[in-house]
């Protein structure tokens, strides 16, 4: 399989001297050809200034950008294979809608109505069939989302970048965007980047998952590799919850110096054979689990409780005992 | 140290003051307030400026006994009649044809400045930049163009540059030119539009900076993004959404133009602009109905302008 985006040691400082920040600091990265991958990050992580070295907004201070193999690191954006989704969508509001998606054919030329043709099509493609004649501001902001989609589409580019094109809707179009855009990636064949900083998102619309944090790639790998196995405290932690234990309580609850353990795979149960037991401090509802805190000497453990299968939660304040598999302890390393 | 519970607000409950009365009852009565605030700047424009501009155009259709040197209130046509006249037509059209000139000219030479100001001036720079171009506005109008006369006089500041730079023949050569051309820079129509530009460049650059200041970077990014080259994306983007801008600025720069009456009265080749015609005519003449007449020109030019600004699609992008 060829590579569809490769990331050779690439950095970027912004400012100079004592104020200079380091915004990605040395990644190596391989995205393959066909692939839906997300870098995953907190805001400020530097996963969108990955995204705009790609798309040649930013250039690398150092290091060497390759798509489909070859060496975009100083071309300017419109002289590379790659189309963008951009957050706040960025159509042209003095343009009609048909002419914003028909905007890249326009720059290449392409007769007016050979592109206009090619342009309503893509608009039935992301389900916006007769919408072409209106102007962006009289759309809502799902359909702009989806007219931005059609535009940065029409000139079937390489590599499709999406910076938390998703962020800006409600949840429930936002999930339903989600499966739209899995559905378009697979049909399209298209290498999709997508950039976020919701694990959901993350988890399940990913081939791979990239997590992002201060400038470096701190692991690479499949949803569930990236769940179930991190390889740091800060992964453990940001993509879903985590109870990270270390010092004398991880060695006691789990015979590891520092363990990673999720919520969900802890139950309560009776006295015999607990592996922990503490005082129930906080209780939080959320209709399909219950999150309940337990103060165990030297440790909070947090604990999810599918709904339906415990019953009424007990009284907060009471002793309670908390079972878990040993297959559920992931040893991380310690720091 | 003072408690929490120890503070220095007053409890507003209770306490009807006559202020608070007062905020009591523009919050329950919206329109006082807005009469309050609009009332008299409507009042200003609907009796004082609408007034006089309805006088003025009544003022029109008088006329001026030659005779008595009195104004003969009737409704008549004779002041439009005269404004056809050669010499009257001919200096409409060169008012006109300046306007238009000098706002080309303005509008060509502020947008790259009102560009780099608005997309790529930062901090101090940026704040040198705005000083720079609102400074002129800061003197008098009257300081800064007899300022000019002396840099374009014949022994002025312009005409020695040329002779250090060796190139005296191209100014000669310059001013050579029929039409534009004249004795000296400071008796010449080139003259006379070189201090137009000027004293208006300020009102073009401004309202274009704000207009390409309201494009998000990401529109610009996304054009580039799509593959449009930088020509491109000024031509397809930047350009239109700087229309609106454009177009204010030249609504200034070309009513500015046709009204003025005082740059070409001193710097120029002593042909008549509109606006000296109607400072005459109502001053040392004292045929307030032809000057009223004459000033309904400039109205109209300016009507038309905006009409035809309008059909371009100038202001699409508001």
């Amino acid at each position: 399989m060829t590579a569809a985006v490769s990331l050779d040691r690439v950095s970027c400082t912004f400012g100079a001297g004592a104020q200079a920040v380091r915004a990605v600091d040395g990644v190596d990265l391989t995205i393959d050809a066909g692939e839906f991958f997300t870098l995953l990050g907190p805001s400020g992580s530097g996963k969108t200034t990955v995204l705009r070295m790609i798309g040649g907004f930013t250039l690398p201070t150092s290091g060497r950008v390759f798509i489909g193999g070859q060496d975009v690191s100083q071309l300017p954006p419109y002289a590379r294979p790659v189309n963008t989704v951009f957050q706040d969508y960025a159509l042209f509001p003095h343009m009609s809608v048909r002419d914003n998606v028909a905007y890249p054919l326009m720059v290449k030329k392409t007769p007016r109505a050979a592109r206009e043709a090619k342009a309503d099509e893509l608009l039935a493609q992301v389900q916006l069939p007769g919408v072409g004649s209106r102007r962006p501001a009289q759309l809502s902001g799902g359909q702009r989302q989806r007219v931005a989609l059609a535009r940065a589409l029409i000139s079937e580019p390489q590599v499709l970048l999406l910076d938390e094109p998703l962020g800006a809707l409600d949840l429930k179009l936002r999930e339903q965007m989600q499966s739209e855009l899995k559905a378009l990636q697979r049909r399209l064949g298209i290498t999709f980047l997508f950039i976020t900083h919701d694990q959901h998102e993350a988890l399940s619309m990913s081939d791979r998952i990239g997590v992002f944090n201060r400038g470096r790639l701190e692991q690479v790998g499949t949803p569930q590799q990236v769940y179930d196995t991190p390889t740091t405290r800060f992964v453990a932690q940001f993509v879903g919850a985590a109870n990270v234990l270390d010092g004398d309580a991880a060695r006691r609850l789990t015979g590891q110096d520092c363990a990673m353990l999720r919520p969900e795979r802890i139950t309560l149960g009776p006295s015999s054979g607990a592996r922990a037991e503490g005082q129930l401090s906080e209780v939080q509802y959320f209709g399909s689990f219950t999150r309940l805190k337990v103060q165990t000497p030297g440790a909070t453990v947090q604990a999810d409780l599918p709904a339906g299968l415990t019953g009424v939660a007990p009284e907060l304040g009471s002793t309670v005992h908390l079972h878990w598999d040993a297959s559920a302890v992931h040893a991380l390393a310690a720091g | 140290m003072r408690s929490a519970s120890d503070t220095l607000i007053e409890p507003h409950v209770g306490a009807a003051g006559p202020l608070r009365r007062l905020s009591d009852l523009l919050y329950g009565h919206r329109w006082l307030l807005l009469l309050a605030l609009l009332g008299p700047v409507l009042l200003w424009f609907g009796v004082i400026y609408l007034g006089s501009l309805f006088a003025l155009l009544a003022n029109a259709f008088f006329r001026l006994d030659d005779f008595t040197g009195q104004v003969v209130r009737e409704v008549g046509f004779s002041n439009f009649v005269a404004l056809l006249e050669p010499a009257n037509l001919d200096s409409a059209r060169r008012t006109v044809v300046m306007a238009i000139a000098v706002t080309l000219t303005c509008t060509v030479l502020a947008f790259p400045l009102a560009f780099y100001m608005a997309r790529h001036a930062r901090g101090a720079q940026k704040a040198a930049l705005y000083i720079a171009v609102m400074l002129p506005l800061w003197s008098s109008y009257l300081v800064r163009l007899y300022a000019w006369k002396l840099l374009l006089a014949k022994e002025g500041a312009i005409s020695w540059l040329a002779q250090q730079l060796h190139a005296q023949w191209l100014l000669d050569a310059l001013l050579a030119t029929p039409a534009i051309g004249g004795p000296s820079l400071s008796f010449s129509t080139m003259g006379t539009f070189i201090v137009f530009v000027y004293m208006w460049l300020p009102f073009m650059v401004l309202p274009i900076m704000a207009a390409i200041e309201r494009i998000p970077a990401s529109t610009l990014e996304a054009s580039a993004d799509l593959g449009a080259h930088p020509a491109q994306t000024f031509r397809s983007v930047i350009l239109p959404l700087a229309m609106p801008g454009v177009a204010a600025g030249s609504i200034f720069t070309f009513s500015l133009t046709l009204g003025d009456y005082i740059i070409p009265q001193v710097i120029g080749d002593s042909t008549l602009y509109i606006g000296q015609i109607v400072y005459r005519q109502q001053g040392v003449a004292g045929n307030i109905p032809f000057a009223a007449a004459f000033s309904l020109v400039p109205i109209i030019v300016i009507g038309i302008y905006l009409w035809l600004a309008k059909r371009q699609g100038a202001f699409d992008a508001l």
